[in-house]
């Protein structure tokens, strides 16, 4: 059985990227794309696990979890080009009319 | 490897079809039918299909099989992808009934004068001459149908998943039209976009956190479905950091939806920036699929592990209810005060989850934990679709007006809406005679019987403070003068569809309070979840 540890380890960092790339940057399309990479690293521990346990489960979720990231995509980028649009900025921070 | 062609039971799904197949013949609506007629079809089209998925959600749960000699009935469908069991049936009619209640309120067209409380066209700019001949030639989105039928049918989806993949696909599913749909509002443009942003961006990374725990569950049990993984969690002993891990993240994910602290930052943003009738669709129904969800999948999946999940959801419930009733004293404005009262109501219903799993575990005519959650959801939809209706109709010459200042001695203006208000107010604080306290009482037994005394402490200690915000805003509204200057807000007439919605919401709240027994008895014979 292949060991699939170091596959493993290198989602979490990407996970460890997405996440922090979500809490620090400003720009709303950046925030985004970091969100991706973090589903994109749930990916690739779903397809090495599938090779730990030799079934099909993870693989198939994967490509579940495309097809979902692209429908996240549509919907994300309408709202953020829509908020662009009346603000000229995507900057998350902008927009605080919300608050306490 | 082979593959064999999946077995569907038609027979048990087709409420869940229904809503889904509804949702795309709305589509198709959108598509190929003229602009002047698509409001009304749109309408009767998905008033219909939940009607249609309500009888038959009553059909299924009349005959589903009985699982042996115990209290639970139901079957495992798809290949065991998906469960119909008597939990799932109960929280399908809870959804169904309160998203008929959203229906009605999205189709309120009389307080806008002609028109939706939707934007005309949601791509004309907030302030120019686009927007402004959209509304003089009297557009409309109708899309919001269709996009609550998918919301629904997510929302059905999500407590019938019986594995994870499933759960992940049914949580995008309920999510993504509610993000959109919270960007729709007609007033108000800019508050509504920006909660459209909040909650797609605070949503999607909280799935994304819920999808890591799915990877490592997935990776620590070999397979997604919860029987398999509750067989792992019983039998294997190594590996117990990538589970223990695992269940976190998935805790992430769910507790974001149900909107527990310290995942609760988009709720107050999300529930005052939305269009009203959304908010009130979305606060009954959202927390409702997510509770079911989340018992579910602790419950069936990591059940034989409590141990390590119940102090989690000790410190849990305690701060989501301290924090909720707190910050809701501080707010001047209805809909965010609102938000944050079902923020404490998220934790009271934790305090519930807490309480004793199994039913032979009890003596006779003690409740469930299971049933005092699934009848504290039905007491909790009840009144806030009514009062989020109510809010749609307090109005000042901006639209809806919901800050503290103009509702001042709106009781004396209006008595009889001021006062229903002042019902659903009572209940969501748990005064005898209104639902709210019945489900309160079965909730905090629960917890008891499971030892959980300081939660129950601290459950109690959390309803004194939130009584002292209700009734402020009910004293508010019957006794406080008005003010001499500046615009107060006055109750207008909605057309029939607001006010069925907010009387079938009186009427809910005082019915359970005053004879809860019968739908205690229905959560009671919904038994338990199957494996």
């Amino acid at each position: 059985m292949t060991d699939v540890t170091p596959y493993i380890v290198l989602s979490a960092i990407l996970f460890t990227i997405g996440c922090v790339g979500v809490l620090t940057r400003r720009n709303a399309i950046v925030v985004f794309m970091c969100i991706e990479l973090m589903l994109n690293s749930c990916n690739l521990a779903l397809v090495a696990f599938a090779k730990q346990h030799g079934n099909l489960d993870g693989q198939i979720a994967a490509f579940f979890v495309m097809v979902v990231a692209a429908a996240e995509v549509v919907v994300g980028l309408a709202i953020i080009m829509t908020i662009f649009r009346t603000r000229r900025s995507a900057s998350v921070d902008d927009a605080s009319l919300l608050k306490y | 490897m082979e593959f064999d062609k999946p077995q569907i039971e038609y027979g048990h799904l087709w409420p869940l079809l229904v809503v889904l197949g509804v949702a795309c013949l709305g589509v198709l609506v959108e598509a190929f039918l003229p602009r002047e007629r698509r409001r009304l079809t749109q309408t009767i089209l998905a008033m219909l299909g939940l009607l249609a998925a309500l009888g038959g959600a009553i059909w299924v749960g009349l005959d589903l099989p009985k699982l042996g000699d115990g209290v639970a009935r139901g079957d495992l469908m798809m290949e065991g992808t998906l469960v119909v069991d008597g939990p799932t049936v109960f929280l399908w009619g809870l959804v169904l009934v309160f998203a008929i209640g959203g229906v009605l309120l999205f189709s309120e067209r009389r307080l806008e004068g002609g028109v939706s409380a939707f934007a005309g066209q949601a791509a004309a700019l907030p302030g120019t001459e686009a927007e402004r001949q959209a509304s003089t030639r009297g557009l409309e989105q109708t899309e919001v149908f269709p996009l609550l039928m998918f919301a629904v049918g997510g929302m059905m989806l999500f407590p019938a998943a019986n594995d994870l993949l499933t759960m992940f696909v049914a949580l995008e599913v309920l999510s993504l039209p509610l993000y959109l749909l919270s960007g729709l509002a007609r007033r108000r443009r800019l508050l509504s976009q920006e909660a459209a942003l909040k909650y797609f961006m605070l949503g999607a990374f909280s799935s994304g956190f819920f999808l890591y725990g799915v990877a490592l569950v997935y990776g620590f049990a070999g397979s997604m479905r919860f029987a398999d993984i509750n067989e792992a969690v019983r039998n294997d002993t190594e590996n117990q950091t990538l589970l223990l891990v695992g269940m976190g993240m998935l805790a992430v994910g769910l507790l974001f939806k149900v909107g527990a602290v310290p995942f609760h930052n988009w709720t107050p943003d999300v529930y005052q920036g939305a269009p009203t009738a959304v908010t009130g669709f979305m606060s009954a129904c959202t927390k409702i699929a997510a509770f079911g969800a989340l018992l579910r999948l602790f419950y069936v999946a990591f059940g034989s592990d409590r141990w390590s999940w119940q102090p989690m959801m000790w410190v849990i419930a305690i701060l989501t209810m301290l924090v909720g009733s707190v910050l809701a004293i501080v707010q001047t404005d209805v809909k965010r005060m609102l938000a944050y009262s079902s923020v404490a109501h998220t934790g009271f219903i934790l305090t519930g989850v807490l309480g004793v799993q199994a039913a032979t575990d009890l003596a006779d005519h003690e409740v469930t934990s299971l049933q005092a959650v699934l009848f504290y959801l039905t007491t909790y939809g009840f009144a806030m679709v009514g009062a989020f209706g109510v809010v749609t109709m307090v109005r000042d010459s901006g639209g809806e007006s919901a800050t503290f200042a103009r509702w001042a001695g709106l009781g004396r203006r209006a008595p009889v809406i001021a006062g229903v208000f002042a019902f659903f107010l009572l209940s969501m604080a748990g005064i005898p005679l209104t639902a709210g306290f019945v489900g309160k009482w079965a909730v905090f037994t629960v917890a008891l019987s499971a030892g959980a005394w300081p939660v129950v402490l601290v459950a109690i200690l959390a309803s004194v403070i939130s009584v002292f915000f209700y009734v402020r805003l009910i004293w508010l509204m019957f006794f406080s003068e008005e003010p001499t200057e500046g615009e107060v807000a006055a109750v207008h007439t909605p057309s029939l569809a607001t006010l069925v919605t907010v009387a079938v919401g009186a009427a809910g709240t005082l019915v359970l309070g005053v004879v809860p027994g019968p739908v205690l008895d229905l959560a009671a014979h919904a038994g338990e979840f199957i494996r």
